[in-house]
């Protein structure tokens, strides 16, 4: 009875911080009881995750972004017309991936320094400025795709990036769990691990400086819920093809990310200045080579989604990128990043990428009009927004 | 005297924790020009908020007499319908819009559903030259000096029928011309009927044009001079002014001999480009080792100006003179450099511009100099939390905890995270502007006693204060700051308020 009562105190208590989870988890158990088990499968995972990519390392950019208290809506076309740079450079120019990928990601930087430049050094709003790239951008792919159209990407190396799936060390058929993909659920296991380690220690450190933890029966019950959601999910992905690259690469960006926000010197400035610009000044911390940071960083991403668009429609298109800025700012909110700034999660950001991708993949596996799917997908946005600034004022 | 225009009879203001307004009354003749004068924080604009409906009525308790009627006003709107139009020194105009629109606007004249522009434009044309104010109406206010934009506040009172005209310090932004004219008309205003309130600091303008005059002090009436009688003078409105014993709140220190000079400022002038206008003139002063030096003056002489041209300069003032920092001569381009090179600015503006509201104590303790506790970039979460719970301990900051939102503090608990977050970048020269504004006597002593200990420590303090006690108790040699320029330096013991009071309001 305490047991639930006191789970009860502590969910209402963190109920912004678990908030996104239990979202993600209702929604990915209703589509799975609507469709028989198939939004479940481990194909449709799978590709979930493979589409939610390239929206979801924007999500992280853009939520150091917004958390600045800016806006960049030029990603989406700039992801386009990068994605169409790296296809030229590896169809006309002949050029080998390994040296295509840094100067896409290199180029990437400079169009997020420019438009830096404009904000920082011009004093330009950010949602002009970028609104002009965004104009630019779409202007760009049309002219470098003119020529040719489509232009198709043989390369395949490349392509992996969006297609492939690690390879395992033991072969598929052979020792136990036949049809498992082993090295998949090893890293998964290693992950978890890692996971209930670092919790462990943490909670450790603060009992030794007699902060606040949660009770040892509520710890537990969270850790459990964590890792069998993460245990869950490389399960079912270890039951198709394994871990894609696509997700390797995500996964790489958050923790990069999450380390940088959470544990650095430039995570704690760029905080500050969402917090509050003025006193961040005064505190020595330069609000215009952090934005330049901050901007250039967006653009790096920004190239990395283009690379993953690519890749996965082994083409670049005259069409790549449009709206995805969109879709990674409504990530970003849905995630809990606070429009006012100096608030904001990057695992909050990926969670809401998630969120909306599933709820793209769930209504279309269950045949939904296309229509019906943006007024639902608009709902979600105000409901996660409204349910952020409800549970913030009660906080306060 | 001619029968009252206006009555405020007991008004009692409460805010939380403070009286602003204890028993007020305040009575204005028909046809006079009657001063407001008192301390910054003595409740004057609390006073005017009440009458303009700023505060609504059943916010505060007493009676608001006007026009021969008892007057309970919900909102400003409702003082206007009455008659009462109030300038603020931050003037309500619309930049980017015409003159006659400013003038009209919020009672445009209408033909039907429309504006009738051409009604407009000639009724502004009216009260312009009412004003005396030479300027086509279709000129953009943004393109007005300030003293022509306080002219068309002015228009626009008149064009509404205005019978009781306040003006909050309409002259603190004005040259002496501008000045002036605007005395003179609001003396022909008084022959045309229109009675007038002006809230003022500088005292020579208030014996020059007042008729009678209102002392406030804490919140609370001092007296009512009457200029006709002979009663107004610069002595007796100072010390009706400054009249109060100085609490016995300050630490003793032994005043040891001070040290060499570790700040000097020569020939220093700022230009604010925002404003146009020149915003320190040849400031020269200088702190030596351990010394608390106190700048005073009133609200907009300019010495939170100077302290952020010294500090790194912000706000992108254009410079003029020279810093020289512990015998070398230095020249910041960001607080960043100042902060390096051992200055540290405790702001006025706590929650403005000081701390992170969202944010908690640790990570505002430790924001200014991260680098101290992270190796590689890297934050080192155990020595901030050591770090935190030090100034927890030593300044006594209340909280819970260190992990609570400093915007849950008290405001004497937030201004101790301030000082903490200065302290950990361990300056020379701790520049702490207003340091007790806002915050309770007992913050205030704590506050005191740790200044006193980090002057017996070898620090250097500049303390910026508006308020007289303090800035007596506390200095070892005072300067005083008006209008951007330094007009005096009294050594501790030839300081009186009413010496600094003259200087400041000079």
């Amino acid at each position: 009875m305490s047991f639930i009562k006191n789970a009860q105190k502590i969910l209402q208590e963190n109920i912004r911080e678990y908030g996104m989870f239990i979202a993600l988890f209702v929604i990915m158990a209703f589509f799975t009881w609507r469709t028989e088990g198939l939004f479940i499968s481990s194909r449709n995972i799978s590709n979930l995750l493979n589409q939610t990519g390239y929206i979801a390392v924007l999500a992280v950019g853009m939520t150091l972004v917004i958390v600045i208290r800016c806006i960049d809506l030029s990603v989406g076309f700039l992801a386009g017309f990068l994605g169409a740079v790296a296809a030229i450079a590896l169809v006309f120019w002949g050029l080998p991936v390994y040296v295509v990928i840094p100067l896409v990601l290199a180029l990437g930087i400079v169009a997020g320094l420019l438009t830096a430049f404009l904000v920082a050094q011009m004093g330009i709003p950010s949602f002009v400025a970028s609104l002009a790239g965004w104009l630019i951008y779409r202007g760009a792919i049309q002219l470098v795709t003119a020529g040719t159209g489509t232009i198709i990407i043989p390369d395949e190396a490349f392509n992996a990036i969006g297609n492939g799936f690690i390879p395992d060390i033991f072969p598929a058929e052979a020792g136990p769990l036949p049809g498992v993909h082993k090295l998949t659920l090893i890293l998964g296991l290693l992950g978890i691990i890692v996971f209930i380690v670092n919790e462990i220690n943490g909670r450790r450190k603060k009992q030794a400086y007699n902060f606040e933890v949660l009770p040892m029966d509520m710890f537990i019950l969270k850790l459990v819920f964590v890792s069998a959601l993460v245990g869950g999910i490389i399960w079912v992905l270890a039951g198709y093809q394994g871990l894609s690259w696509t997700a390797v690469v995500v996964l790489i960006v958050v923790l990069v990310y999450d380390f940088i926000t959470s544990q650095t010197v430039l995570g704690r400035h760029i905080y500050a200045i969402g917090g509050n610009p003025e006193a961040a000044e005064l505190s020595g911390i330069s609000v215009k080579r952090l934005t330049y940071v901050v901007f250039g960083s967006m653009g790096m991403l920004s190239a990395l989604s283009g690379i993953l668009f690519a890749s996965r429609l082994q083409s670049a298109t005259t069409t790549a990128g449009t709206l995805f800025e969109l879709d990674a700012i409504a990530a970003a909110f849905v995630g809990g990043v606070s429009a006012a700034g100096g608030v904001g999660k990057i695992m909050g950001s990926l969670i809401g990428a998630l969120v909306m991708l599933s709820l793209t993949s769930g209504m279309n596996l269950m045949g939904i009009d296309i229509s019906l799917q943006y007024l639902v997908r608009g709902a979600v946005l105000a409901a996660a927004v409204i349910f952020d600034v409800a549970t913030r004022r009660r906080g306060k | 005297m001619n029968s009252p225009i206006l009555e405020m009879k007991n008004i009692t203001k409460e805010f939380p924790g403070v009286k602003a307004l204890n028993n007020v009354s305040f009575r204005v003749a028909e046809d006079e020009i009657h001063c407001l004068v008192g301390e910054n924080g003595a409740g004057k604009s609390t006073l005017m908020k009440v009458l303009s409906g700023v505060y609504p009525h059943g916010s505060y308790t007493g009676d608001i007499v006007f026009g021969g009627d008892v007057q309970r006003f919900r909102g400003i709107s409702d003082s206007e319908k009455a008659g009462i139009a109030i300038i603020y020194q931050e003037l309500a105009l619309v930049p980017e819009m015409t003159v006659y629109e400013n003038i009209f606007l919020g009672h445009e004249i209408r033909n039907g559903l429309m504006v009738d522009w051409n009604e407009t434009i000639k009724r502004a044309g009216e009260v312009l030259k009412k004003v005396r104010l030479n300027v086509t109406p279709s000129v953009k206010v943004k393109d007005l000096g300030v003293g022509k934009q306080q002219l068309v506040e002015i228009a626009k009172a008149l064009s509404r029928d205005v019978k009781l005209l306040i003006l909050d310090e309409p002259t603190s932004a004005l040259n002496v011309d501008d000045s002036e004219n605007l005395l003179s008309l609001l003396r022909e205003l008084k022959n045309h009927g229109v009675t007038c309130v002006l809230i003022s600091h500088k005292l020579k303008e208030v014996i020059e044009i007042a008729d009678s005059v209102t002392v406030l002090r804490d919140g609370q009436t001092i007296c009512t001079l009457d200029a006709h009688k002979g009663e107004v003078s610069e002595h007796a409105l100072i010390k009706h002014m400054v009249g109060r014993e100085i609490d016995n709140i300050y630490p003793k220190r032994e005043r040891k001999q001070i040290g060499d000079p570790v700040l000097e400022v020569r020939s220093w002038n700022a230009y604010n480009p925002a404003l146009g206008r020149t915003i320190l003139k040849d400031i020269n002063f200088n702190i030596r080792k351990g010394e608390i030096v106190g700048f005073a003056g009133l609200m907009g002489s300019g010495r939170t100006e100077l302290a952020l041209s010294l500090f790194g300069n912000p706000d992108g003032y254009r410079l003029d003179g020279e810093m020289i920092v512990e015998g070398r001569k230095k020249h910041f381009k960001h607080p960043q450099d100042a902060i390096k090179a051992g200055v540290a600015y405790v702001t006025e503006d706590r929650k403005g511009d000081g701390l992170i509201l969202i944010q908690d104590v640790k990570q505002n303790i430790t924001l200014a100099n991260l680098s101290k506790i992270s190796s590689r970039g890297v934050v080192n979460s155990n020595a901030e939390v050591q770090v935190a719970n030090e100034y927890k301990a030593t300044l006594n900051i209340k909280t819970p905890s260190i992990e609570q939102k400093v915007a849950n503090l008290s405001g004497g608990n937030q201004q101790k995270v301030s000082v903490a977050k200065w302290l950990f970048v361990q300056p020379d020269i701790l520049i702490l502007d207003e340091p007790t504004r806002g915050i309770d006597v007992g913050a205030k002593y704590e506050i005191y006693t740790i200044m006193t200990r980090l002057v017996e420590q070898g620090m250097s303090i500049i303390m910026i204060s508006s308020e007289l006690p303090e800035v007596l108790g506390m200095s070892d040699r005072v300067y005083v700051v008006s209008s951007g320029k330094i007009t005096g330096e009294l050594p501790i013991k030839e300081a009186t308020q009413e010496k600094i009071m003259q200087l400041a309001t000079d």
